[in-house]
């Protein structure tokens, strides 16, 4: 059984210990390019289009996308990457740091923002970055992709582009990582 | 790492602490660049400023950092207060904390009293904003951010890639009124637990009366420190705590201790120049070497936000439960 750290759960410190595997490396890539053609077909191309990765898991998740949509549309893709830390509701509830600096470059003011994370959940995170999305600039419109649903939304909340959706107990935890996505727990240290 | 409840001395953070001020500092310092530099984290928190010695960029940056974290900011001004009418310290403090507040950030002139502060209050988190000679923090970690983000611009690096690594065997030199500086104090200890080699150069009237188990050499000679060092860190003469009687004139402390044009010249030409300010320009520094490049000041100021935020945020932010699964 796979036993590895998970590195967005630094502020709590446990390790996710894997069960079992619901999508390799080459299914995520597939299901990654997937979804770039249905941001393509969606949108009419990728004029205006900006893709932002949540950190941390989002981040790689959405350098690839725009490595298919560079493929597909032969087009130079906008992407940046942003830490909701600081828009969370929870502050003060639990461990709640930045992983990384948000880099986000110019105005977003009439672009076509695509959030991109790995696991879609409670959906709080999706809201903190809304908000935080709005710090720089009234976007036309955001979109939401991600790799995993695994449901139990807390918040009127739906992605527009899903890699896979796996029905889970709360207490589970998705990991994607370069393998590609296992279910499992997040075991004390 | 377990967070401390208060900010009263850099020791307080240990070299985790302190690395994790700089990591979360820089995430602040995007949102400084940002148009719209303000964030919703510590809504509904107050903090009030307590500020018993004049001030200008300490207060202000702290209101500011305070203000772009969203907090509520309430500051005493000492002169208009109930302190001139006699009330004791203790007195003001309770008063304070018993309308509800998050943070006191306090500036005293008696070295220890944000310590005294701290045991009186229950709830409310205390900032040492500056205590008489003994410690001032936040202007120790600003000054650790401002050499971090200098090394890695020059690498063409992000400052958080270089972690504490480019503090190991840095060599910083702190120059001037070290026995009745704060600042020193608070930059030994940052400097040393980062592993730089800290060394002092001053008249002997200025350094403190005893160095025993200070982690620090003094300079045998001024020139050659300045020649040897990356980073010199240049200290105000602190007149209203009496200098001024422990140099014969500052005419002489300017030609024995100043950072003059003969002297910059001997420094290397990577050597990073840094002044907590307030700068009495053609006293510990000439004007024309206050305005160089390699003179740091305003970035000092900037960054100190970014920190400020740091440390109200880590602070403030909240407890550690443990167990709750990620959202």
């Amino acid at each position: 059984m796979a036993e590895r750290e998970r590195s967005h759960t630094r502020p709590l410190g446990g390790v996710f210990v894997a069960h079992s595997q619901v999508l390799d490396a080459p299914a995520v890539q597939r299901a990654l390019t997937r979804m770039a053609h249905e941001v393509v077909e969606r949108n009419g191309g990728v004029e205006g289009i900006v893709l932002v990765g949540l950190q941390t898991g989002g981040v790689p998740l959405a350098t690839r996308m725009a490595e298919a949509l560079r493929q597909i549309e032969r087009a130079d893709i906008e992407l940046g990457s942003l830490d909701v830390a600081f828009y969370r509701d929870d502050i003060g509830l639990r461990p709640v740091l930045p992983e990384a600096v948000t880099d986000i470059q110019g105005d977003l003011t009439g672009k076509v923002v695509v959030l991109v994370d790995d696991v879609l959940f409670t959906g709080r995170t999706i809201r903190a970055a809304l908000n935080a999305l709005n710090d720089f600039g009234r976007a036309r419109s955001v979109q939401l992709a991600v790799m995993i649903d695994r449901g139990h939304r807390e918040l009127p909340i739906r992605p527009d582009f899903v890699g896979k959706n796996l029905p889970t107990r709360r207490e589970e935890m998705v990991d994607v990582g370069d393998d590609g996505v296992w279910i499992g727990t997040l075991e004390d240290k | 790492m377990t967070r401390p409840h208060h900010l009263l001395s850099v020791a307080d953070l240990g070299i985790d602490g302190i690395a994790e001020v700089l990591r979360v500092a820089e995430a602040f310092a995007e949102v400084e660049r940002r148009s719209m530099p303000k964030v919703p984290t510590l809504r509904g928190k107050v903090v009030a400023t307590l500020f018993f010695e004049e001030s200008t960029r300490t207060r202000l940056s702290f209101e500011t950092a305070a203000k772009r974290l969203s907090a509520d900011v309430l500051s005493l001004a000492v002169a208009n207060s109930s302190v001139k009418k006699g009330e004791s310290l203790r007195d003001t403090v309770e008063t304070v904390e018993a309308m509800g507040i998050d943070a006191l950030i306090v500036r005293h002139a008696s070295s220890g009293a944000p310590h005294q502060v701290a045991r009186w209050v229950t709830r409310a988190r205390v900032i040492n904003a500056g205590d008489g000679w003994h410690e001032h923090p936040t202007q120790a970690l600003l000054d650790c951010f401002t050499v971090r983000q200098v090394l890695a611009e020059r690498k063409g690096a992000a400052p958080e890639e270089l972690g504490i690594d480019c503090f190991e065997g840095l060599r910083v030199l702190i120059v001037g009124d070290i026995r009745h500086s704060r600042v020193a104090r608070s930059e030994i200890l940052a400097y040393t637990a980062l592993g730089a080699h800290v060394t002092l150069a001053a008249p002997g009237s200025l350094l403190p009366p005893s160095l025993e188990g200070w982690p620090v050499t003094v300079a045998p000679d001024f020139d050659a420190a300045l020649a040897g060092a990356d980073v010199v860190s240049l200290l105000r003469l602190q007149s209203e705590r009496g200098s001024g009687s422990f140099v014969p004139s500052l005419r002489e402390y300017t030609a024995g201790w100043g950072l003059t044009a003969r002297r910059v010249a001997l420094l290397s030409d990577d050597a990073i120049v840094t002044h907590p300010g307030p700068m009495v320009r053609g006293v510990e520094i000439a004007s024309d070497v206050a305005d160089l490049p390699r003179t740091v000041v305003t970035q000092q100021v900037t960054n100190g936000v970014a920190v400020r935020m740091a440390i109200l945020f880590l602070l403030l932010g909240g407890e550690w439960p443990g167990g709750v699964p990620h959202g």
